[in-house]
Order: C-alpha cells, then sequence, then structure tokens
C-alpha cells in the first residue's frame, strides 16, 4: 500500500485556523504589478527598451553589422565618420560601427556570465549565512569580507594572472569580485526576513529547510537581489571594458569596447572616433543598466511605492 | 593573501633573468631570493620581516620593496586627496540641494548628472578630456608627474586632469549618499520641532539637518578614499600617473612576489587607518556615540 507516491502536503488547515492571521503574507508585488510600476517611471521605461535594443543588437549582431569584425580594408584606413561608414574606420580600415555592433556581444556575454556567477554563488552563501546563523554565518561572512577587502581591480587582475587572460576569464575575475557583494545583500535581505511569523509558521508545520529557503525566505528576499543584479551588470560591463582597456580581458582580433577605446587611444588626435564611439557604447549600456536598477528600487521597494503613488510627499 | 599572491603562475626568476641566463645564475638568484624554501618558511619569513618594516627585495628592479612604495606614495596620495577634494565640492552642494528641492528641476538633473558620472568609464572620460584640452586647446600637458617642490604650476596642470576624472565618479556616488541623508535628517522629528519653536530656517539647516546627515556621509567619503588609495589602475596608466596602482599592475604581471605583497599589504593596512579615522571622527560628530 505504500508503494503510492504520497501527494504533496496540502497547507495543514489547522495552521491557519488555530488562530495565526498573521501567517499571511505582506502583499508580494507580482511580476506585473512590478512591471507596471517600472514603466510608469518614464526612464526606467526608455533605459529598458534601449537595453532591449542592445541586447537584441548584440544577438542578432551578424545579421546587423554592415560587415565583418576584421574585414581590413587598406584603402579606407582612419576614414572619418561618413556615410558609408558612420562611425568612420580605424587604423587598419575595419568599420568601427560593425565592430562596435559586434562587441556588444562579446561586452554584455562577459557582463551576464560574470554576474550569473556573482549571483548563483553568492546569493546561496548569503542563504546559508542568513538562515542557518551562528558559526555558519561567521565562517562565510568572514571569507567573504576577506575577499571584499582586496581593491576590486586588483583582484581581478589577480585572478586573471592566475588563469591567463580571455573573455571566459575575465567573467570569471568580475563574477569572483562580485560574489560578496551579492552574498552581503542576501544575507542582509534573508535577516529581514527569517523571522517573519509566516516563515516560522511554515517550520511549526514541520516544513524542510529547503522548503523555507526555496518557497519562502528566497522570494520574499528577492527584491534587493534583483535590483543588486542590475546595477552589478552595469558594473561588469565597465570593469570588462577597463580589463580589456588594460590588455587582461577580451584578446584582438576580437572586438570588445574596451579594446577598442585601447586601440584607439594611440591615434587619439589623428582620430577621434577611434575612442569616441566604442566609449560611448560602454557609457549607454552601463547608464542604461544602472537607470533601470534604480527603477527597479523605486518599483519594488514599498516604501518607495507609497512616495511614487501619493501616499509620502 | 600570501597565498592568494603565490598562486600567481609562472617563474618569477625567469622573467627578471630574460632569455639568456645559465644555470647556476638561476640557481644563485634562487637561493637569494629564498624561493627555494617551502612556502610555509617563506611566509614566516616575509610575515616576520614585514612587522619590522623590511618587506623585501623586488624580484625585477632588484630594490627594496619599501623604496619602491615610498617613491610612488608621494603620487597616490596627492592624486587621492585631489581626488576626494572634487568629490566633496561636486558633491555636498549639489547633494544638499536636491535634497532641499525634491522633484524639481534642479534635483532631477543632479540626479541625472550623477547617474552619468556613476556611469562613465573613467579611462574614456580621462581619453576625451586628453583630446579637449591637451589635444585641441593644448592648455594642460596630457600625462605625468612631477613633485610640488619641484615646480608647483607643473603639479598644478598635470594634477588637474586625473583629478577630475576620479572625482567626478566618487563625487556622483557621493551625491547620491548626500541627497538621500539629507533628506531623511529633514523628515526627521526633531528638525520638525526646531521648526516649530520657530529657529530661523538657516539655523535649523546648519544644526539639526547638516550635523545628522554628516555621518553617512563622512562614512561614504571614507570608503571612496579607500579605492582611491589603492590606487585607479587605469586611470594611472593613461595620464602615466606614477602612483601604486600602476606598481602593482607591473608587479602582477611580472610575478614580482615581494612587491605585489607589499602594496597590498599597504592597502589593507590604509583600509584599517581610513576606518579607525572615521571611527574618531563618529565621536566627534556625533556625542551619543561616545557613549
Amino acid at each position: 500500500m505504500t508503494g503510492q507516491p504520497l501527494p504533496e502536503p496540502a497547507p495543514s488547515p489547522t495552521a491557519t485556523d488555530a488562530g495565526v492571521p498573521s501567517t499571511a503574507r505582506p502583499p508580494r508585488a507580482g511580476w506585473r504589478e512590478t512591471l507596471g510600476l517600472l514603466f510608469r517611471n518614464p526612464t526606467a521605461a526608455v533605459a529598458g527598451v534601449l537595453l532591449l535594443g542592445i541586447v537584441l543588437m548584440a544577438v542578432f549582431d551578424e545579421w546587423l553589422a554592415p560587415s565583418g569584425a576584421n574585414e581590413i580594408s587598406v584603402a579606407d584606413r582612419l576614414e572619418p565618420p561618413s556615410w558609408n561608414h558612420p562611425f568612420g574606420t580605424d587604423d587598419l580600415g575595419r568599420d568601427i560601427l560593425s565592430r562596435v555592433i559586434l562587441g556588444a556581444a562579446v561586452s554584455l556575454r562577459v557582463g551576464f556570465l560574470a554576474v550569473g556567477i556573482a549571483l548563483l554563488i553568492g546569493t546561496v552563501i548569503g542563504l546559508l549565512a542568513g538562515y542557518y546563523g551562528r558559526w555558519v554565518d561567521d565562517v562565510l561572512m568572514r571569507i567573504m569580507d576577506m575577499l571584499f577587502a582586496f581593491p576590486a581591480v586588483l583582484l581581478a587582475i589577480a585572478v586573471l594572472a592566475v588563469r591567463g587572460p580571455g573573455s571566459g576569464n575575465t567573467a570569471l575575475a568580475i563574477g569572483i569580485v562580485y560574489i560578496p557583494v551579492f552574498a552581503r545583500v542576501t544575507r542582509a535581505s534573508v535577516l529581514g526576513v527569517r523571522e517573519e511569523v509566516y516563515v516560522r509558521a511554515s517550520r511549526s508545520v514541520g516544513a524542510s529547510d529547503w522548503r523555507i529557503l526555496t518557497r519562502h525566505i528566497l522570494p520574499n528576499a528577492a527584491p534587493p537581489i534583483i535590483v543588486q543584479t542590475s546595477i552589478s551588470l552595469a558594473f561588469a560591463v565597465l570593469a570588462e571594458a577597463a580589463l580589456s582597456f588594460l590588455g587582461l580581458g577580451t584578446q584582438p582580433p576580437n572586438p570588445s569596447w574596451g579594446l577598442m577605446l585601447a586601440e584607439g587611444r594611440g591615434y587619439i588626435d589623428l582620430a577621434w572616433w577611434l575612442a569616441f564611439f566604442p566609449g560611448m557604447a560602454i557609457f549607454l549600456t552601463v547608464l542604461c543598466f544602472n537607470l533601470l536598477g534604480d527603477g527597479l528600487r523605486d518599483a519594488l521597494d514599498p516604501r518607495q511605492r507609497t512616495l511614487m503613488t501619493g501616499g509620502g510627499r | 593573501m600570501f597565498a592568494l599572491v603565490q598562486l600567481v603562475p609562472g617563474d618569477p626568476i625567469r622573467l627578471a633573468l630574460g632569455t639568456r641566463f645559465d644555470q647556476e645564475t638561476y640557481d644563485a638568484l634562487l637561493e637569494r631570493s629564498g624561493l627555494d624554501q617551502p612556502l610555509v618558511q617563506q611566509y614566516v619569513n616575509w610575515a616576520g620581516r614585514a612587522l619590522t618594516g623590511d618587506l623585501g627585495v623586488s624580484f625585477r628592479s632588484g630594490e627594496t620593496v619599501t623604496s619602491q612604495i615610498a617613491e610612488r606614495l608621494p603620487a597616490t596620495l596627492t592624486l587621492a586627496f585631489a581626488s576626494i577634494l572634487v568629490a566633496l565640492v561636486i558633491a555636498v552642494p549639489l547633494g544638499t540641494i536636491s535634497a532641499l528641492r525634491p522633484r524639481s528641476v534642479v534635483d532631477r538633473v543632479a540626479t541625472v548628472l550623477s547617474q552619468f558620472g556613476i556611469s562613465v568609464p573613467e579611462f574614456w572620460m580621462a581619453i576625451v578630456l586628453i583630446l579637449v584640452f591637451a589635444g585641441t586647446l593644448g592648455w594642460l600637458p596630457s600625462g605625468g608627474y612631477v613633485p610640488l617642490t619641484d615646480d608647483p604650476v607643473g603639479w598644478l596642470q598635470r594634477l588637474v586632469m586625473p583629478a577630475v576624472v576620479t572625482g567626478v565618479v566618487s563625487g556622483s556616488v557621493i551625491t547620491r549618499f548626500v541627497r538621500s541623508s539629507v533628506l531623511e535628517a529633514l523628515g526627521a522629528d526633531h528638525v520638525r520641532t526646531a521648526q516649530a519653536k520657530g529657529l530661523p530656517a538657516r539655523q535649523v539647516f546648519t544644526w539639526h539637518v547638516l550635523r545628522n546627515a554628516l555621518l553617512p556621509l563622512v562614512t561614504i567619503t571614507g570608503v571612496q578614499l579607500a579605492y582611491l588609495l589603492s590606487g585607479v589602475v587605469v586611470v594611472e596608466i593613461v595620464f602615466s600617473w606614477p602612483g601604486l596602482g600602476q606598481l602593482a599592475l607591473q608587479a602582477v604581471q611580472a610575478r614580482d612576489y615581494p612587491v605585489l605583497q607589499g602594496a597590498i599589504l599597504l592597502f589593507a593596512v590604509v583600509f584599517l587607518l581610513i576606518n579607525l579615522v572615521v571611527d574618531v571622527l563618529y565621536t566627534a560628530i556625533d556625542p551619543r556615540i561616545r557613549r
């Protein structure tokens, strides 16, 4: 008779019937509501749409770029912006617009990968430290403090020195730098949720730690982590550009915005467009991620929400 | 710290000797540098000497690490403090004004400007400034560093651009903190009380708002200063500024363990020192903390 798998235990009715009305969760904004609030904020909406455009550009880069990243045309070298080459050409006659479009894929891939690494590892560490507390918290957070005390750029450079240059290693290096940031944000958020009545209620009806963590703690602790993700993407794109600029990140002849800037630096008084357009691309992308992060914070933070809907000043 | 530095692969002796050397020279140098000893022994030796202020000798140049750091320190200190000055000059008025008039035009412009400042790649801004002020206008030299005592005018001319670049970025971060902390202080009960008992607005602002908004400002300024002192590598490279960031970058590239360890030890000490100063300032600003 025991061969039949037991159905998932339904939330015990006695828990709610026993006169604990406060086990009800605080109203958690649904996705649609959050998006609605986000897009009511014009700056965030514009940033979001622009970002979508940049991501689409990176996905369809091969189709959009007028020419290949490394199509050399010596006759056209160092041409200023024109109809044929809207962003001009570089010292090897490569079309800069094409390289900026193709570079978006490199920059964004490294950015997303780096933040993915940091988000995954940092959130797990923060969840464990915040939920279990005591020695788990002490050990994990002291390790994070040590990592955090390193100057970020130097830590990334040291990781790249160990692993060698290249896009994948750059993502790893930036990811490692941001692990403690996510760990701290997650831990702080978990601490705020851990003693909520619905968590205690869930524990009292015998839910496993895994279930409490994934069903109750993580969803309610998520807003600051989401905001941090957007802001970290901004800094990851910036860091990739800086490391490539130093010659440690993406290697030539691959088009990376930071690398293009470094290459254009030598021609700065001769041909300003070499360094200007890649820099503009970095700036716009980073700005959009930052503005989106700000918009997300406003939309996800209940205090801000009352301000926006007219409850406050 | 020691472990991470040791993880950097590559043979420092080989790099220091170049391509042509014989085994005898190699062995002699290996023995002299102490790299033939076990790692634990190396660590104990290094830590013991570091406590007495001896950070070892650079593999690359043969100079002592302390002298190399001492040589770079003035440039780093100059740039860091000049940048913080620029940052505060931008951030304090801008943040305060936007907090006093929330959602006004000034506030919106300040918010947009600080977003721009946070998002702009430092090295790109540096290149654009060089292009405009050193190239087109020819007002300032494009880089380098001269000590203040040698040539005060040249010192200032070379300091302006790097300080503005790093100052604008730090200033943008600080502006947002100033804005939110002034806003918070403005909403506090004691401010309402002060206003209600009819104190002049200026007095309320100086004694009740600004003083309370000062604590977060001191904290974030400390954080920014620590970041600036640990070497703004990329800006130093663009402006050929001979600071500690450049030294550390070269040390990583040359596997110059003693220099790298020395530099990182210094960053750690600076970090602790700044935290100490911030704590002392706390008690000076807010007497409640003393209790």
